[in-house]
């Protein structure tokens, strides 16, 4: 057996999912579209039944993908049953989805959450008569406490057993008349959800494979027959989602007691009328996001010196420590190992130097990634993500973006990863391939000491000004890239904005934990995966030569050093490739593009030969790798060299992230071929600019 | 009197005359609750002026000026939240 479970956003949908299921839940993506598709499955004493995750809407209409996959799905005949959840505090808006789920034939049974808030609130629902109206068992529950979840599944057991009968708010409807007529037509036909059909074929919002010309024609006449009241001005949609409140409004009336107001809501605007406030909101704001990235990359923290002399770092960069102690440990114990069994100078190099070093690095970012979704996880749970819409939307608009996008654009300043992934709250398909595409130019950390070496070596006097100077040109980089991709290749305004703000509660343990093993497993899976193959190609490229033969890494004879010499050319307009030892920066760019972090150390290893490894940790070696630098780059070259990292194709794990989020190999190479681009005339204009001043 | 959604001001309520617009954003306005005959309040405008925090059916709900132009409502006189 299979059920579905359908739901407005915020209905503790959810909650209730994971109640059910626990940790048998897999995600996987509905087809054609980045929208998750969760499924577990629920045991009863003597049998199994799976459960699948719709996405959360609110309405059956045609025009989001998320609706088009809930109703496809319910309409399709997979399932036996829908698990309808209601959130019985905002109970009106909630059943209008309901009305839409009980005109398919398909049993349903409404879960009406939250119960227990809302009669904590003085608040009495009868839910015998409400079972009664919609035709559709009413159980209620709380999916928090997980509260009347097992008779919710003995009476969905039994539902799916039963055939219901398609129930639908026109029947009462001024226009009832001519609705029976209409969904005669369909029964006539022995076309299946005919009362589904029915409303659908009266809003104007026919079948895609509806051929039968007769059909179209009857369903014309009759549409074209019913008078409506003057306030809809002809417009059928209007008139259906009326009737659809009506009703509601109706059945409400009649088993609720609305006794002494519901104490949630005050609380939830005494919090909101905080920090949304006119004048502290945004500041509020950015000191929550400053904290975010405070615990995450700080070190050390604040204050904490004034407790230890060194300070306490943040919980960030501390789980990043152990990160780098337990990849090195597998480096070593790997390195002994073969070591001990005398392999071949090339496994020993494939396996420590390339793969173990290229999956340590990446999986490195991996407590910060996690640290910042942890962040990101608490805002969208507690229900504040929306409010950080609410506020910054208005900055955003010009650019073509809506006010959801800047919490995963900021999130780009720490590391792409986790910022690309939470694009994913973002419902327009446009505006999510948009954010991705400007990920890049919001700095990330992991560029920093590129552009602390270069401001200290090439800018030792404006070192502050320099490094900002970047940033600068990032921001400035995005905007005029938002503008022209939404002019272009992603044509279009902001998405409209009409957002729920959901009542403020505590985030809760058990949603998070299983939201960030989620994403936390899928970032591992193609670590270990894309990026290990990646690192091991790119191993081959820079340790052997044309025949094949192992040479220095990353030397003039290696295939890349090679192809960076080639590629020498294409670079020289930028400044930074015209003297004869053009290709070693040329080749700090190419590393670059798998990890900003091999950036410096390729810049090391080329520049001054014989340090290596700690020894360029060493503040002698730095001093030898600055002069290198103030001999090889002009000011106006290094400029351009860091504008063209910051622009360019960010690392690996983004692109392969970037590659998850899209999911279309067509828009991952645009995004590609963007980025280059971008950092190719960013790095042109930047050069020249900056020839006329330095 | 008459005037648009965008037009009431913080604490003002009242009752949804007509929706006009785009036919994809009123079907999400309807969606939302937004339909003729319901009563709306404006709570607050976002630190920005742009968007709306609106209370429609017993819940908070926020849109844009841009679409909320296209909500004609019948002003409560002398009546607040």
């Amino acid at each position: 057996m299979k059920f579905a479970l359908a739901g407005n956003p915020n209905s503790g949908k959810t909650t209730l999912f994971n109640a059910l299921t626990g940790s048998t839940a897999h995600v996987g993506n509905w087809p054609g579209v980045t929208v998750d598709r969760r499924e577990g499955v629920y045991k009863y004493a003597d049998e199994k039944v799976s459960i699948v995750d719709l996405p959360g809407i609110y309405s059956l209409s045609p025009y989001t993908p998320e609706e088009v996959i809930a109703r496809n799905y319910i309409l399709g005949g997979e399932p036996d049953l829908v698990i309808n959840i209601v959130d019985a505090t905002n109970i009106e808006r909630n059943l209008y989805l309901t009305t839409q789920i009980l005109e398919s034939d398909i049993p349903v049974v409404i879960a009406l959450n939250m119960m227990d808030i809302v009669e904590k609130g003085g608040v009495k629902i009868d839910t015998n008569a409400l079972s009664e109206k919609f035709g559709a068992p009413v159980v209620p529950i709380s999916a928090l406490r997980a509260d009347g979840v097992k008779v919710l599944m003995e009476t969905a057991r039994g539902e799916a057993a039963k055939k219901r009968d398609a129930r639908s708010p026109l029947e009462a409807s001024p226009f009832a008349e001519e609705f029976d007529r209409l969904v005669g037509l369909f029964r006539d036909r022995e076309i299946p959800h005919p009362v589904f059909y029915a409303v659908k074929a009266l809003e104007g919002d026919s079948p895609d494979d509806l051929t039968d010309e007769q059909l179209s024609r009857e369903i014309e006449e009759i549409r074209g027959s019913i008078r409506l009241e003057p306030a809809f001005e002809g417009d059928m949609e209007a008139a259906v989602a009326d009737a659809r409140y009506r009703y509601i409004a109706e059945q409400c009336a009649r088993s609720m007691d609305r006794g002494a107001n519901d104490a949630r809501f005050s609380t939830s605007d005494k919090i909101d009328s905080v920090l949304t406030h006119k004048v502290l909101g945004l500041p509020i704001f950015f000191f929550f996001m400053f904290l975010v990235f405070h615990f995450t990359f700080a070190e050390p923290m604040m204050f904490t010196d004034l407790l230890t002399e060194d300070g306490i770092p943040s919980p960030g960069v501390m789980l990043q420590g152990w990160m780098g102690d337990a990849t090195d440990a597998v480096s070593e114990a790997a390195s002994a190992f073969l070591e001990a069994r005398d392999a071949s100078p090339w496994v020993h190099g494939l396996v420590v130097d390339g793969l173990l070093a290229g999956v340590g690095a990446v999986l490195s970012f991996l407590p910060q990634i996690l640290m910042l979704f942890f962040f990101l996880s608490i805002m969208e749970d507690s229900g504040y993500m929306a409010r950080a819409a609410f506020l910054m939307d208005r900055m955003l608009r010009r650019f073509g973006l809506s006010g959801k996008a800047f919490l995963p654009l900021l999130m780009g300043f720490g590391c792409s990863v986790p910022a690309m992934m939470g694009s994913r709250t973002l419902n327009d398909e446009k505006e999510r391939r948009l954010t991705i595409m400007l990920m890049p130019f919001f700095s990330c950390g992991a560029k920093l000491p590129i552009w602390s070496m270069f401001a200290a070596a090439i800018f030792p006097n404006n070192a502050g000004t320099a490094v900002f100077a970047i940033y600068l040109i990032g921001i400035v980089t995005a905007i005029a890239a938002a503008i022209v991709l939404r002019k272009t290749i992603l044509k279009g305004a902001a998405s409209v904005f009409i957002m729920e703000l959901p009542a403020y509660h505590l985030p809760r343990i058990r949603n998070l934990v299983p939201h960030l093993w989620e994403k936390l497993r899928g970032f591992v899976v193609r670590a270990t995966t894309i990026i290990a193959g990646a690192t091991v190609v790119i191993w081959f490229l820079s340790n052997f030569n044309f025949r094949l033969e192992m040479v220095e890494a990353n030397s003039l004879e290696s295939i890349v050093g090679v192809l960076g010499t080639l590629a020498v050319p294409i670079f020289r307009p930028l400044g930074f490739a015209s003297s004869p030892d053009a290709w070693k920066a040329v080749l700090a760019i190419v590393t670059g593009l798998i990890a900003k972090e091999m950036v410096v150390s390729t810049l090391g290893v080329l520049y001054t030969p014989g340090l290596e490894g700690d020894a360029l940790e060493d503040e002698g070696a730095a001093s030898a790798l600055s002069l290198a630098l103030v001999g090889a780059f002009s000011p106006a070259a290094a400029v351009s060299f860091m504008t063209f990292n910051l622009l360019s194709v960010p690392c690996m794990a983004a692109v392969a992230t970037a590659n998850a989020e899209m999911r279309s190999a067509k828009w991952l190479w645009i995004t590609i071929g963007f980025w280059l681009l971008t950092a190719w005339v960013g790095s042109f204009i930047v050069y020249h600019l900056a020839s006329l001043f330095v | 009197m008459e005037k648009s959604l965008k037009e009431l001001l913080p604490g003002e309520a009242g009752v949804v005359v007509r929706v006009e617009g785009d036919h994809a954003v009123r079907r999400r306005l309807f969606d939302m609750g937004i339909t003729p005959g319901t009563e709306v309040a404006l709570r607050k405008t976002a630190p920005l002026g742009d968007p709306l925090e609106l209370t429609v059916r017993g819940y908070e709900l926020s849109i844009r000026k841009d679409e909320a132009e296209s909500v004609l409502m019948k002003i409560n006189e002398g009546e607040s939240l």
